[in-house]
């Protein structure tokens, strides 16, 4: 089964129920898309996330109104440096989306969806904790799984492995 | 030494109330959960779970592995249902590669997955009713979980961390005698699910303990992201093997179990029907098991076999190049999520084209579910939180990593 190569084009994955929503509710808000390996990829911009959750939550004709995941992958030493990712899936319609958003090293900081999803929190938590990417409105963004006062973070790319000795 | 006086993170809230620690060594949290609980005589006021203890940052060690050497790390995230995390591991690198698997594996993995959820329920069932003061339970349970472990030690030589499927099929074929064990297991383990039951569904204790303890609402439950039993037994219909089926898992008739009241014992009894629905799936496995190979015709992924090491130069050449420098994968990144004993187990797995995943994130369903643990709580007794904790079924393997 060779792999098929990625459709980038907004014209062509307009009818995706995920891709509609979000163009149609606000066309500025989409920076790209991606369809790779039956897997739809959104690439929100970061001022819209929150209100591009909501939007989705709240579509009619297919409510994404269960929050997977939320996790951040570390391009360092590329910019723009970190990539916020959430997974999202719509229990009665059965599909998924991935929402991505684009940030910057020199201020890793974005909108919390906490509001929308009140499962967020933790997943926000363990991203500051592991990432350093903060997430403004958070109510308690203290970290999660190191201890209180951990130097650094540890999945950032520019963090050895073995850690600091 | 400041790590030694962590500054805590709940003050009580009024004059009445005050602040106690349970755990992180305590036998009922099941493993090394701390929470702290603000309380007002036998009510608990707040809640707050801490976390952490467990964490060995494996996330970060599988960016230093070959694709290949992430699988042994995955058993030991959650050690109750390992071959469910290898499946999910092994299901999202395939779906990068865009491998086809032989239906003998499939359904091979099929059958270990059903076994491996019957195995994890059975520690829970066991610990849960201990918990809560039902002593028997335990013993009862724990010796059809021995005869799993036994099997799990018959194909792949592990009793706990099997790290038996591989990128591409599975390790081994199973050894002789395997299918008749399991033929056999699965004859007699209805009856003894049974003898669960009349211990402990009818029992008056039982239904004193759990019936109306710790209630979720289901758009509580959607909110916090809570998946699997704990989602289920709030009345929201959904199981990934059935709606978003992987594995050929649409091949296979099984019931998903639904409870509408929210309560610790609308999740009990979700998961014991659910022992019944899995030992179903475990027998149409086995009488429908295809014949063929069980590795996928990948020569540059799949390891080879022994014999042909033996007789042919190209295999000798692709085993030593697997292993001295692994496979390159292509450049991508998939979410691939599977239904385990928990909830949705998923690996979201980053590939820069290189041998060493970017990026491997494991959505942990625990990790989610225990996010509930406040709303069911709060406001209750104390002694029901014993009883809420063990009723989500966390593993703190998976939940700290």
């Amino acid at each position: 089964m060779p792999l098929a190569p990625p459709i980038t084009d907004l014209e062509q994955l307009k009818n995706h129920p995920a891709v509609a929503r979000v163009v149609g509710w606000k066309p500025e808000a989409v920076t790209g898309v991606k369809f790779d390996r039956d897997e739809m990829t959104i690439y929100v911009d970061r001022a819209y996330i929150r209100e591009a959750c909501i939007a989705l939550k709240d579509d009619p004709a297919c409510p994404f109104n269960f929050l997977s995941d939320v996790t951040c992958v570390d391009w360092y030493p590329a910019e723009p440096r970190f990539e916020v990712v959430y997974h999202l899936l719509s229990i009665p319609k059965k599909e998924r989306v991935r929402l991505k958003v684009h940030l910057n090293s020199a201020s890793p900081a974005i909108e919390s969806i906490t509001s929308v999803w009140p499962g967020a929190n933790y997943f926000e938590r363990e991203v500051f904790d592991l990432f350093g990417v903060r997430f403004t409105g958070h109510p308690y963004l203290r970290r999660i799984l190191m201890p209180e006062d951990w130097e650094g973070h540890p999945l950032r790319k520019d963090y050895p492995v073995e850690g600091y000795r | 030494m400041a790590h030694l006086n962590p500054t805590p993170v709940l003050e009580p809230g009024q004059d009445r109330t005050m602040i106690l620690n349970m755990g992180p060594q305590h036998p009922s949290t099941h493993g090394v959960l701390r929470v702290l609980l603000e309380i007002d005589g036998e009510t608990v006021v707040r809640m707050m779970p801490d976390i952490g203890y467990l964490h060995t940052g494996i996330e970060k060690t599988c960016e230093a592995k070959f694709y290949q050497q992430v699988v042994p790390l995955t058993d030991r995230i959650d050690y109750l249902c390992p071959m469910t995390n290898n499946l999910c591991y092994v299901l999202a690198v395939e779906k990068l590669l865009g491998l086809e698997i032989p239906p003998k594996a499939q359904w091979l993995r099929v059958l270990l997955n059903e076994l491996t959820r019957i195995n994890s329920h059975l520690v829970w069932l066991g610990t849960h009713a201990m918990d809560i003061g039902a002593l028997t339970v335990f013993l009862y349970c724990f010796r059809e979980r021995e005869e799993i472990l036994r099997m799990f030690e018959m194909v792949s030589g592990q009793r706990m961390m099997t790290s038996y499927f591989r990128v591409g099929g599975i390790a081994l074929e199973p050894p002789l005698g395997f299918f008749d064990r399991v033929r056999d297991f699965a004859g007699y383990f209805p009856e003894r699910i049974d003898q669960y039951e009349n211990l402990l569904t009818g029992n008056p204790i039982w239904m004193m303990r759990t019936k109306g303890v710790a209630r979720m609402t289901a758009e509580d439950a959607i909110g916090l992201g809570a998946t699997g039993p704990t989602l289920r037994g709030s009345g929201v219909d959904i199981d990934l093997r059935r709606d978003m089926p992987y594995s050929s898992y649409e091949k296979f008739q099984f019931k998903v179990p639904i409870s509408q009241e929210g309560d610790v014992f609308a999740r009990y009894m979700c998961r014991v029907q659910e022992l019944r629905e899995s030992i179903g799936i475990v027998r149409q496995a086995l009488d429908g098991m295809p014949e063929g190979p069980i590795k996928a015709d990948a020569p540059g992924v799949v390891l080879p076999d022994r014999e042909k090491m033996k007789t042919q130069m190209e295999s000798l050449i692709y085993h030593f190049k697997i292993i001295t420098e692994g496979f390159a994968v292509p450049v991508g990144e998939v979410y691939q999520a599977v239904e385990s004993p928990r909830g949705e187990m998923g690996y979201y797995i980053v590939s820069d084209g290189t041998a060493k995943p970017y990026r491997v994130h494991m959505r942990s369903a625990c990790f989610a579910n225990l996010q509930t643990l406040p709303t069911m709580c709060e406001g209750r007794l104390l002694a029901d939180v014993v009883a809420a904790i063990g009723s989500i079924d966390i593993v703190l393997g998976e939940i700290d990593r």
